[in-house]
C-alpha cells in the first residue's frame, strides 16, 4: 500500500492534526442531562414528573426515617408521644431506630446464648475467609477453596454451632434465630441445590429411563407443591406418624425442605441452560472422543452455567427471601425475630412495626443486592463470545 | 370451610392416633430429662413474648416457670417451644411438649375430640370490640353497616359473625393474617371497628397513634376461658399443671408473696403452714408426686397470682389490664381455687 502521508503530493496533509478537546455541546453535566433526561419532549415531560414524585416524596421520607427518628432510648416512651403514654412531641412520627438497637443481638443471633455468640461470629469469620477469596476471580487454588468451603466448612460450622464436642456446650436449635438462621438455610441450600440441581437436570436429559423417571417425578412433584405447604405438613403432620417423643429436629426439617425446593427449581433453569446448547458442541464432543462424564464436565457444563448465571441467581435470590417461611414451623429467620419482637409490650408504639419491618427489608435487600452485583460481574467476566 | 375441613381431618387423624396412647407417665418423663418442655405462643404482648435480651417474658410463660419452681425448685428448668396457632395442639398430642400454656381457649371439642385435657382457667378473657369515639357509638348492637378489623383464623372471627348475625346487624369484615396488618389497618382508618380477645385490645391501644381517641364497648360477645392444656390420659400429670394454678392463687388469697414466703413458713396460722408444707406429718405434696414445699418453691421463686398478673400485663406492666374477672373470688372475680388440705 502506498504511503499516502509521505508522498509528498500538495492536497495530503503531512502530519496529523493535534488532539482537540470535545465541542462544549458534546461533554459535561448539561450534555449528560440533554441525552438521557430531556432528550425528548416526553423524556421531557418523564423526568419533571419523577423530580416531582422525588421532591413530594423523599424529604418527608428522610426526615421520618433519619432526622425525626429516635436513635437511643430504653423502652416505648422513647419513641411514642405524650398522648401515646411516651415522651414525644405530640404529632411525632419517626423511625424508632431504639427498638432496633435493643433488639439487634436478637435479630442477629436469635436466642443463642450470649456466653456462646463467639461461637457463631467465628463461624461467619470462617465464611467469609474462605468465601472472599473464591469469589475474587483472581486468587488461586479454586478447587482447594471450593473443597475447604463446601465440603470442609460446614462440618466445622456444624461442630461450631451445635457443639456438644469437644468442650463446647451443646446448643439446641430451637434457640437459633435471626440472621444466623437465615445464613445457615441459605448457604445450605445454595450448596446443596446447586450440584444437585444439576444432576437432576442431567438426570431429566438422560438416556437411562428410570433416572430420567426419578428425576421427572422429583421435579415435578417438588415444583408442584408450595414450600409453605411442604414446611407445614413437616411440622403439623409428620409428628403424628412418628413414634411419640420421637422428633426431627425443626431446623433439619426445614433444610432439607429448602434445599430439595432449591434443587428442583435449580435443575429447570439447568435444563434451559442445557437446551440452549448447538447440538455441535455435543457431537464435536463426541467425536473428539469423550467420554460422557468428560463431555459434560469440559465442554458441555460450563457454557450452559454462564449462560444460565442470571437463572441461578435469580433461584439463590428466591431461595434467600422464601427462608422467611420458616416461621410457620415455629422457627424464627431474620424477619421472623423482627416481627416476633412487635409482641414485646415494652416497645409497642405505632412506629415500632415499620421500623423494623424496614430494618428486616434492608437487611434483606443488602444480600440480594449483592448477589445480583456479583452475578452481573461474573457475566460480564465470563461473557467472551457474545458480545 | 375448607379451613375446617382440613381442621377437623387433623383433628381426626390425632384423636386416631392417640386414642389410648400418651399414657405413659409425664412427670416420670420429665424428671429424667430435667426440664419442662413448654408449648408458648410464639409472641402474644404480656404473655408470652421475647424481652431485650431475648428471654421470654409473660404470664403464661411465668406459669411454665411456676410448674418448673414445683418440680425441681428451679424456675429455669424449662424449655419453650414457640408454638403458631395451628401447630400447637399436634405438638402437645405427639409429645413434642409436656404441657401447652398459650392461651388456649377452653371448649368441648377441644376437650373432648383433640384427646386434650384442660385443667384449669388461668385467665378469664373474652372478645371486644375498640371503635373510634368520634364515630359516636356507646354499644356494639349500634355497628350495623360497620366495617370490622378482624385477624383471620381465629376464633374471633367466628364469634364475630355468630353475635352480628343474632342480632340481625350487617357488617363488613376486614381480615387480615397478621396482627401488625390488623393494628396499621384499623390505626389507618380502613376500618371503623377493631375486634379482638380484651386482652389483645390493651396491646392494640399501644400502637395506636392516638390512643384516648378510641373507646372499648362494654359488650364482651364470647367466652374465653384461657388456661394450660395437658394430654388427655395422664391424670397425675394433669393435676400437678392444675394445683400450679391453685396454689398461685391461695398464695396470693392467705398473702403469701415471693417477699415474704420465708417469714410465713413461721406463721402460726394453721392453714398457711399447711399450705406451705410446714405441717407435721403432711403428705400433701408428696401425693401430688412433688415435694411438700412445692407451693413454697412456686411462690419463691415466680410469686403468687397476683403477683405474677401485675408483673406481666396488670399495673407493673405497660398493658395495664385490670384484674376485672381474674380478681380473686373474694374480690369480686372468677379466681376460685379448691382449699389445699
Amino acid at each position: 500500500m502506498a504511503d499516502n502521508t509521505a508522498s509528498g503530493r500538495a492536497f495530503v496533509r503531512g502530519e496529523m492534526l493535534p488532539q482537540q478537546t470535545a465541542p462544549t455541546s458534546t461533554k459535561g453535566v448539561g450534555h449528560w442531562l440533554k441525552t438521557n433526561l430531556f432528550a425528548t419532549p416526553f423524556d421531557t415531560v418523564l423526568t419533571l414528573l419523577a423530580v416531582l414524585f422525588l421532591a413530594w416524596y423523599l424529604p418527608p421520607m428522610l426526615r421520618w426515617l433519619f432526622i425525626d427518628a429516635v436513635w437511643t432510648g430504653e423502652g416505648r416512651a422513647a419513641c411514642a408521644t405524650v398522648a401515646q403514654g411516651g415522651v414525644m412531641p405530640d404529632g411525632w412520627s419517626g423511625a424508632c431506630w431504639a427498638f432496633v438497637n435493643a433488639k439487634f443481638e436478637q435479630f442477629i443471633y436469635g436466642r443463642y446464648p450470649i456466653e456462646e455468640r463467639w461461637r457463631v461470629n467465628l463461624t461467619a469469620i470462617l465464611m467469609i475467609v474462605l468465601l472472599v477469596p473464591l469469589l475474587i476471580p483472581t486468587v488461586g487454588r479454586k478447587g482447594l477453596n471450593a473443597v475447604l468451603l463446601f465440603a470442609v466448612f460446614p462440618i466445622v460450622a456444624y461442630f461450631l454451632l451445635v457443639g456438644g464436642t469437644f468442650g463446647l456446650s451443646f446448643v439446641e436449635t430451637p434457640l437459633w434465630g435471626g440472621l444466623l438462621v437465615t445464613l445457615v438455610l441459605s448457604f445450605f441450600g445454595i450448596a446443596v441445590s446447586l450440584p444437585l440441581g444439576i444432576l437432576l437436570a442431567l438426570g431429566r436429559r438422560s438416556s437411562m429411563p428410570v433416572i430420567k423417571m426419578i428425576c421427572i417425578i422429583f421435579i415435578e412433584m417438588v415444583r408442584g407443591v408450595p414450600l409453605v405447604t411442604v414446611l407445614f405438613m413437616a411440622s403439623v403432620m409428620l409428628p403424628l406418624f412418628l413414634p411419640e417423643g420421637v422428633t426431627f429436629d425443626k431446623l433439619l426439617r426445614a433444610l432439607i425442605g429448602v434445599a430439595l425446593f432449591a434443587s428442583a427449581y435449580m435443575a429447570e433453569v439447568i435444563r434451559g441452560g442445557l437446551q440452549a446448547m448447538p447440538k455441535g458442541q455435543y457431537e464435536g464432543a463426541d467425536a473428539l472422543g469423550l467420554n460422557y462424564g468428560q463431555k459434560m464436565q469440559l465442554i458441555i457444563l460450563p457454557q450452559t452455567l454462564k449462560l444460565v448465571i442470571p437463572g441461578i441467581v435469580n433461584t439463590f435470590i428466591g431461595l434467600f427471601k422464601d427462608t422467611s417461611l420458616v416461621y410457620i414451623i415455629g422457627m424464627f429467620d431474620l424477619l421472623g425475630v423482627v416481627r416476633q419482637n412487635f409482641s414485646d409490650a415494652a416497645w409497642a408504639t405505632p412506629v415500632t412495626a415499620s421500623t423494623g419491618l424496614i430494618f428486616a427489608g434492608f437487611v434483606f435487600w443488602i444480600f440480594c443486592f449483592g448477589m445480583s452485583r456479583y452475578s452481573i460481574f461474573m457475566e460480564r467476566r465470563l461473557d467472551r463470545s457474545h458480545r | 370451610m375448607k379451613t375446617k375441613l382440613i381442621a377437623g381431618l387433623l383433628g381426626t387423624a390425632a384423636a386416631l392416633a392417640f386414642a389410648g396412647a400418651a399414657s405413659a407417665a409425664t412427670l416420670d418423663d420429665v424428671k429424667a430429662k430435667g426440664f419442662v418442655q413448654c408449648g408458648a405462643n410464639t409472641g402474644l404482648a404480656g404473655f408470652g413474648a421475647p424481652d431485650d435480651a431475648g428471654n421470654w417474658k409473660g404470664f403464661d410463660i411465668d406459669f411454665c416457670r411456676a410448674l418448673a419452681a414445683a418440680i425441681f425448685d428451679d424456675p429455669n428448668a424449662v424449655k419453650f417451644s414457640p408454638l403458631s396457632a395451628k401447630e400447637r395442639f399436634t405438638a402437645l398430642q405427639s409429645g413434642e411438649v409436656d404441657v401447652l400454656a398459650r392461651n388456649s381457649t377452653w371448649t368441648i371439642s377441644r376437650d373432648t375430640s383433640l384427646g386434650l385435657d384442660f385443667r384449669a382457667v388461668n385467665y378469664y378473657d373474652g372478645q371486644g370490640f375498640m371503635v373510634r369515639k368520634d364515630l359516636g357509638v356507646s354499644s356494639a348492637l349500634q355497628l350495623s353497616g360497620a366495617s370490622v378489623c378482624v385477624q383471620t383464623g381465629t376464633t374471633t372471627e367466628l364469634n364475630l359473625a355468630d353475635y352480628f348475625k343474632a342480632n340481625n346487624l350487617q357488617y363488613n369484615p376486614v381480615v387480615f393474617e397478621k396482627q401488625e396488618d390488623v393494628n396499621a389497618a384499623y390505626d389507618a382508618g380502613r376500618c371503623d371497628v377493631y375486634t379482638t380477645d380484651q386482652s389483645g385490645l390493651y396491646s392494640v391501644r399501644l400502637t395506636l397513634k392516638d390512643p384516648d381517641n378510641h373507646v372499648v364497648l362494654p359488650e364482651i360477645i364470647s367466652k374465653e376461658p384461657l388456661g394450660p392444656v395437658v394430654r388427655h390420659g395422664d391424670n397425675q400429670w394433669g393435676d400437678i399443671v392444675a394445683w400450679v394454678h391453685y396454689a398461685m392463687l391461695t398464695a396470693e388469697e392467705f398473702g403469701i408473696t415471693q417477699a415474704n414466703v420465708e417469714e410465713m413458713k413461721n406463721s402460726d396460722n394453721p392453714e398457711i403452714k399447711r399450705i406451705l408444707g410446714m405441717e407435721a406429718d403432711t403428705k400433701l405434696g408428696t401425693d401430688l408426686g412433688l415435694t411438700n414445699d412445692w407451693v413454697a418453691r412456686i411462690v419463691k421463686h415466680v410469686g403468687n397470682y397476683g403477683e405474677v398478673f401485675e408483673r406481666n400485663i396488670g399495673q407493673g406492666s405497660d398493658l395495664k389490664i385490670a384484674r376485672g374477672l381474674n380478681a380473686l373470688w373474694n374480690k369480686g372475680g372468677l379466681q376460685y381455687a379448691p382449699p389445699i388440705r
